[in-house]
C-alpha cells in the first residue's frame, strides 16, 4: 500500500520495493495522481507525463533508483516530449534526444513525472520570468520558491516527486533548495555531463539535484556523473560512491568562514541560523577559522557580463527557421529572425541578449568580457588561497528567506543580487550545497546553509552537510 | 548606448516602449558593472576553463549514435515551421 499522507525519500522507495508494499507502477500513480490534485495551486509542472517513460526494472538492491519517480527542469531534454526552457519561442519543441543525464537514469530505472517550470531559459531567481506563469512556494503560496530551478525545488518540497534534476548557473539550484526548505547540490563543473542541456551559459552552466535529503543527493549524483563523448567538458576523472564516507565523523576537520558573506545585506534571522550552524560543527569537532574572499563583491558584477555574453551567443541559434517559435508576419528573412525572436523571447532574455550583445560589440571586448574573465580568474585565485588553508566553506545560501512573488520582478538588479552568495561558487567551478537549517525566526521561512568545496570534492561537502542533517534531525 | 543599434545586431525588433524601458534597464545594470573598474586587473590573466582542462581531443571517427535515416530526418526537419519534402524552406534573403 502507498501511503498517502508521507513524503519518500529514495530510501523509503527502494525498501517500499524489496519489501513489496507497493509496485514501480503503484508508486509512480500514486505521484503522478497527486500532481493532478496538486499542481494547479503551485505550478510546479509545465507538463505531466502518463507513463513512466523508462526502459529498465531493476531490482531495488543492484539499483537504488529503480523505480523512483522524478522530476525534471523543463531545459533537460527527454526524447520525444516537448521542452519548453520556460519559453514561448520553445512552445511546441519536441526533443530530438535525451540528455545524457536522462540516458543514465533511465537507465537506472528511474520514473519521470513531468518537467518542471523554470525561468525562461534559466535566467531568473524567482520563476517569474517563466513564460508559463510563476511557481508558488509550497510553504507560502503569495512567495516565491526561487530560481530558475523554482518547479523541480517546489515539486520535491511539496512531495510532488521523489527528487528532482535542476541545473545551476550563478546558484539556480541552491537559491531555490534554500527558499524551499530542501537540499539542493551544484556539482563541480564537468562532474556531469550538460550534453541535452539547453545551454544558457556554458562556461558555467551544470546540472545537479533537488532532493528531500543528503544522502539522496549523493545517490543521484552517483548516477549521472560521468564522463561523456558527448560533452567535452565532462571530466574523465573517476566518480566515487558518494554515499561511502558520509557517516565518517568530521572532528578536525578545517571550516573556513568568510567575513564578506557576513555584510551588510544579510536578515538578521538568516544569520541567527548561519552562526547556530557554525556552532554545531564547532560541537562536532571541526576547527572554525575566519577567512576571506576579498574579490566576492566583484563577483556578481563579473557574473553580470559573463552570463548575458555567453546567453547572447547561445540564444543567437533561435531564429525561427529551424525550429521554435516563427513569426508569421514577416516577409524577408531578416525579419523571420527579427520578429520571431521579438515575438518568442520574454523581457529577461531580451535584456541580457542586449547587454551581452553590447558587450561583445565591437570595440567593447576588452573593457567588458576580458575585464570580467580577469576579475573572475582573481574569484578562482580567493578560492584557491582559502582552500590552501581549510577543507569547505560555510555560509548562507541566500541574504534572506523566500520574498514575495512580484516583490523584485521591477527591479531586475534587485533580483540579480539575491545570488550574491552563489554566484562566486560558479565563477570558480566548485561544488556547493544548500542544506534547510530550520526556519527563520521572523518570517518563520526555510533558511539555507551552504558548504562549498575543492573542485571535484563533493564528497567532502556531501559529508559536512549528511552530519550536520544527522545532528538536526535527531535533535 | 545606441539601443536601435544593439537590437539590430540582437536581430530582435523592439517597440518603442521597450526601447525606452531598456535604455533604462541596461544602463542601471551597465553602471552596477562599472564597479568592476575599482580592481586594477593589469598583469591577470584571464580565467576561461575554471578546472583546468585544456584540450579535449578524440579520435576523428563517427559514433553512429544518430543515424541519418527517415524517423531522425523526421525529428529534425519535422521542427522547422516552414518545410518541403525533406528541406526547410527559408523566406528570400534579397528583397525582390
Amino acid at each position: 500500500m502507498v501511503k498517502t499522507m508521507f513524503s519518500y525519500t529514495i530510501q523509503d522507495i527502494q525498501e517500499g520495493l524489496q519489501n513489496k508494499e507497493f509496485s514501480a507502477e503503484e508508486i509512480f500513480d500514486h505521484y503522478a495522481v497527486k500532481i493532478g490534485l496538486e499542481n494547479k495551486k503551485l505550478n510546479a509542472y509545465l507538463l505531466a507525463f502518463d507513463q513512466r517513460l523508462t526502459v529498465n526494472d531493476l531490482r531495488p538492491e543492484t539499483s537504488p533508483l529503480s523505480g523512483v519517480p522524478a522530476a525534471i527542469k523543463d531545459n533537460i531534454l527527454i526524447d520525444g516530449t516537448i521542452c519548453t526552457a520556460g519559453s514561448k519561442i520553445l512552445e511546441n519543441y519536441i526533443s530530438a534526444y535525451d540528455a545524457t543525464v536522462i540516458t543514465r537514469l533511465k537507465k537506472a530505472g528511474v520514473s519521470f513525472l513531468g518537467k518542471t517550470n523554470m525561468d525562461e531559459f534559466a535566467m531568473g531567481s524567482s520563476t517569474e520570468n517563466s513564460a508559463y506563469g510563476a511557481t508558488k512556494n509550497p510553504h507560502d503560496l503569495e512567495r516565491v520558491p526561487g530560481g530558475s530551478s523554482g518547479g523541480s525545488a517546489a515539486a520535491v518540497a511539496a512531495d510532488l516527486c521523489v527528487f528532482a534534476l535542476g541545473s545551476d548557473t550563478g546558484g539556480s539550484i541552491r537559491q531555490p533548495a534554500s527558499f524551499c526548505g530542501i537540499v539542493g547540490l551544484k556539482p563541480t563543473y564537468g562532474r556531469v555531463s550538460r550534453h541535452g542541456l539547453i545551454a544558457m551559459t556554458s562556461s558555467l552552466d551544470q546540472i545537479g539535484p533537488l532532493t528531500k535529503n543528503v544522502y539522496d543527493a549523493a545517490l543521484v549524483l552517483n548516477v549521472i556523473s560521468s564522463k561523456d563523448k558527448f560533452d567535452s567538458t565532462a571530466t574523465n576523472m573517476d566518480v566515487p560512491d558518494f554515499t561511502k564516507n558520509l557517516n565518517r565523523e568530521i572532528r578536525g576537520m578545517k571550516i573556513g568562514v568568510p567575513k564578506e558573506y557576513f555584510g551588510g545585506g544579510i536578515e538578521g534571522e538568516v544569520r541567527e541560523k548561519i552562526d547556530s550552524m557554525i556552532s554545531k560543527l564547532n560541537n562536532l569537532g571541526c576547527k572554525i577559522l575566519d577567512i576571506s574572499l576579498p574579490h566576492s563583491e566583484y563577483a556578481l558584477a563579473a557574473y553580470y557580463i559573463i552570463n548575458p555574453s555567453e546567453v547572447s551567443s547561445n540564444l543567437a541559434r533561435f531564429d525561427g527557421i529551424r525550429y521554435g517559435h516563427s513569426s508569421k508576419n514577416a516577409k524577408i528573412l531578416l525579419d523571420v529572425y527579427r520578429e520571431s525572436r521579438a515575438e518568442g523571447f520574454g523581457p529577461e532574455p531580451k535584456r541580457r541578449i542586449m547587454i551581452g550583445t553590447y558587450a561583445l560589440s565591437s570595440g567593447y571586448y576588452d573593457a567588458y568580457y576580458l575585464k570580467a574573465q580577469k576579475i573572475r580568474a582573481l574569484v578562482k585565485k580567493d578560492f584557491d588561497d582559502a582552500f590552501s588553508k581549510v577543507d569547505v566553506i560555510i555560509g548562507p545560501t541566500t541574504p534572506s528567506t523566500a520574498f514575495k512573488l512580484g516583490e523584485k520582478s521591477s527591479d531586475p538588479l534587485s533580483m540579480y543580487l539575491s545570488d550574491i552568495y552563489t554566484v562566486p561558487i560558479n565563477l570558480a567551478g566548485l561544488p556547493g550545497i544548500s542544506i534547510p537549517c530550520g526556519n527563520g525566526s521572523e518570517s518563520g521561512l526555510p533558511v539555507g546553509f551552504q558548504i562549498i568545496g575543492k573542485l571535484f570534492d563533493e564528497e567532502t561537502i556531501l559529508r559536512v552537510a549528511y552530519q550536520l542533517e544527522q545532528l538536526l534531525t535527531n535533535n | 548606448m545606441n539601443i536601435k543599434h544593439i537590437a539590430s545586431l540582437a536581430r530582435i525588433k523592439l517597440t518603442e516602449r521597450e526601447e525606452e524601458r531598456m535604455k533604462n534597464e541596461l544602463t542601471s545594470v551597465l553602471s552596477y558593472i562599472e564597479k568592476l573598474n575599482e580592481i586594477n586587473t593589469n598583469g591577470v590573466e584571464p580565467l576561461y576553463q575554471t578546472t583546468g582542462l585544456v584540450n579535449s581531443m578524440r579520435e576523428d571517427e563517427a559514433f553512429g549514435d544518430f543515424r541519418h535515416g527517415e524517423n531522425l530526418n523526421k525529428k529534425l526537419i519535422g521542427q522547422a515551421p516552414e518545410k518541403q519534402d525533406n528541406f526547410v524552406k527559408v523566406k528570400s534573403v534579397l528583397n525582390k
